[in-house]
Formats: structure tokens, sequence, C-alpha cells
């Protein structure tokens, strides 16, 4: 399979790609590993792909008391950063791990699968578990977005045309904290049935976000099983919209049990 | 209409001219002729087409050439070394690593990522790395096998 013929060019800058990205057909690519696959079904057929990937918007970075994630920073970049090892943001590199494959997590960038939004992703419930913002950057200037506020729908986002992910940030939970993520994947795609992100706070509170059964991922409500019993669950032919509501009370309570217990470890 | 594309493949400078939509794959196949990354499932899912950019494995039916402007790529063809294979290469052999062989470059440039950064894996790890590499033959128990032996060759030591 073959894309269909495209034009191609590499941004030097951010204002060379807001320059490249004024053409209506273009797509940004950063590592290609969800953008490459739909090209080769022809479901996307953009007229030029913008390569962002030369961008310095790499790497994880502890500022007082938020972390910076840039959005190019790939997968594997995640799992290997020290600065995530601690019980509060232990979600991240455990989702991490269950993302694609090897090859997949070599080249798969954070901010390209939050920009492709796909329904099933894991890392959307994590992060908004973990309350992040958006820092996004267009011709206009520069706006900041809460996560939830950025996801608008499957395969849908508030991004404009020209505009970019500059930054993920995500504030450090207090101490006492602790983040877990469980999914119970599709055994062929590894794309997750029902997807849990938990963030136990030292005071007992949690925050909970579910994705990969509904039209995008979302944050619950105090009351969980209200939520679920609220938003209106998908269901395919791998797995019914009942099946799925189950398979999701069930990884928001492991999700929950888990983030709880490294709570502990970190008091 | 072509642009130029310039890699270093196994250590060499080439220079070719692809259409934008041509995949690494193919610019690797067919514009230089090292035909070992194989194409199976052509939907990013087997694995058979991996190879190394800048030391780290990749699906090269899931890149655009042009995106791996500049970068190094090791092929299949380029372990061996002098007549002698790459001990990943031996292990394979030695341990019924293979069978049809369709898999097995693949195969072997993930074993060759995954040991350049953990050269001694559990099994666990070893299998996990390999969730992007179909094999239809061996079931992968002699797959893992054979990474666990070549690990302990290139550290030098005996196998556990």
């Amino acid at each position: 399979m073959i894309p269909a013929p495209v034009r191609y060019a590499r941004a030097t800058t951010l204002e060379h790609a807001f320059e490249l990205l004024a053409e209506p057909d273009s797509k940004v690519i950063a590592g290609g590993q969800s953008l490459i696959p739909v090209m080769k079904l022809r479901i996307a057929r953009p007229s030029l792909v913008v390569d962002i990937s030369q961008l310095e918007l790499r790497g994880i970075d502890v500022r007082g008391d938020k972390l910076h994630v840039g959005p190019l920073t790939t997968w594997d970049e995640l799992l290997e950063a020290r600065e995530l090892e601690r019980p509060a943001l232990a979600a991240i590199a455990e989702c991490v791990r269950g993302i694609g494959d090897l090859q997949v997590r070599n080249r798969g960038t954070v901010g390209g699968s939050l920009a492709h939004a796909d329904p099933a992703s894991d890392m959307p419930a994590v992060l908004l578990a973990l309350g992040a913002t958006l820092q996004l950057r267009s011709p206009e200037g520069e706006r900041d977005l809460r996560l939830a506020d950025f996801l608008s729908g499957p395969f849908t986002t508030a991004l404009s045309a020209q505009e970019l992910i500059t930054r993920i940030v995500v504030p450090l939970p207090a101490p006492g904290s602790g983040s877990a993520y469980v999914s119970v994947e599709h055994p062929a795609s590894g794309f997750a049935l029902a997807g849990a992100a938990a963030l136990a706070g030292p005071n007992g509170s949690f925050r909970v976000a579910v994705t990969g059964v509904a039209a995008q991922p979302f944050l619950l409500d105090q009351d969980p099983e209200t939520t679920l019993e609220r938003v209106e669950i998908f269901g395919d032919r791998f797995a019914s919209a009942d099946y799925r509501r189950e398979l999701a009370s069930v990884v928001v309570r492991r999700a929950r049990e888990s983030a709880a217990a490294r709570a502990k470890e970190d008091a | 209409m072509l642009e130029p594309l310039k890699l270093v493949v196994n250590g060499e400078r080439r220079s070719l001219d692809v259409e934008p939509r041509t995949l690494l794959v193919h610019a690797i196949r067919d514009g230089l002729g090292l035909t070992g990354a194989h194409i199976g499932c052509d939907t990013s899912q087997c694995g058979a087409c991996t190879v190394l950019l800048d030391g780290r494995a990749v699906k090269s039916c899931n890149l655009l050439a042009l995106q791996a402007e500049g970068a190094k790529i090791t092929t299949i063809e380029s372990l061996a070394s002098g007549g002698e294979l790459h001990p990943i290469q031996r292990s394979f052999v030695e341990n019924h690593g293979l069978q049809c062989g369709f898999c097995t470059p693949g195969l072997i440039l993930t074993a060759a990522d995954l040991l350049s950064r953990d050269p001694d894996p559990s099994d666990e790890t070893i299998r996990h790395s390999l969730r992007g590499n179909l094999c239809r033959c061996t079931g992968y128990q002699t797959i893992v096998e054979s990474i666990r032996a070549a690990g302990a060759e290139m550290r030098g030591g005996v196998g556990r």
C-alpha cells in the first residue's frame, strides 16, 4: 500500500511550519506512526505533509511545581525519563509500556498522539487524570487549553489549521499522591477496549479518566458509577456497549486501587 | 516530482531520488537493492520491514523515506562482517530461532535494539519487545531462547 501522491516539506522553525500549514489540505507529521497508516489506506490524502520533527519541541523537564513535556518527545524517551520515576506520575510509564510496540514507541510522539485523538488511545486518559494543560501556538499567538477542552470528539480536537501543540504541562501532584493506568486491550490491535487512569491524592481524593469506551476519553465525576451510566458508551463487533461499560467499571476500580496503593508508598 | 534523499546506509553515504510518498522500505528495497527488509503485512503490524534508524528499530513501511533524510540506516545485510555472522544471527541458527526465515531480519534487528540497551533482558522483557514482530512458524519460544543466548554471548558470559 502506497500513499496517494503528496508533497513533503521539513519545517525549520515554528514560523516556517505556520507558513507551510497555510496550505488548506496540509497535514502535520511528527513520528508518523498514526498518520502514515491512514495515508497508506488513503483515508488521509493530504496535499502536503509538514514534517515538524526537527523543531525544538522535545524533552522532559520539571520546572517548579510543573512537569513540562515537549510534544515531540517519543514514547521511548518517556519510558527512559527519570523525572517520571515517582509514585504520583507512575501512570505515565505504566501507560507507555502498553502503547504500540517497540518500533512504534521509538518513533511515535506524545503530541502526535494527542493531536490524532483516537478515541481509544491510552495516554489522553492519563493526562486527563493528571490535569494536564496544553500550550498551543499559531500565527495568532499562544493559548493554554485544558486537555479536557482540547479533545472534542473522535479524531477531532480544538487545534486550528495552523496551530501546533508546543508544550504539555502537568501540575506535579501533592506529596503523598499516586497514579496508575489499567486497561483491557483488544488482543490484536492493542488499543484499549476500556482503559482507566487514576490519580489518588494524599487526602483520599481521586481524579479518574476513562478511554476506549466513548467518542473521546473523558473525566469521571466524583461518583464513577453514575458517570459511566450517563455517558453514551459505544459498542462494535469486538465488544458490545454493555460489555464495555462493565469493563470500564472494572478498570476504574483497579486503577483507583493501584493509585491509592502508590499514594501510600509516597506518604 | 522526485525529491533528493541522502542517507547513510550500512555505513555508506547513499543518494537517491524518491517521490515524496515513497515509503522507506521501498527506497531501501527498490532504490538501493537491499531486499533483506521484507514487506509482510504492509500495515505496520508484522515488523518484517524493521531496520535500525540511528540505532533504533523502526518499521520502514511506516515511514516516508524523506522523513529519514540524513539518518543512519542499518539493514540486515550489514550485520555479518568478513563472512562472520553477527552473534544474534548465529544464535538464531544455533537455537532454531527461524524456520521459513521471512520474519527473521526484522526480529534480529529488533533484538539488536533491545540488547544494545538492555544486555541482560529477562524473558518477559524479550517477549514484550517482540510485540511488533510476528512469526507464524516458530511459536516464538525458540526466538526468545535465541535472543537470550545472543545476549549472553555478547556480554561475554554464559547463558543463565
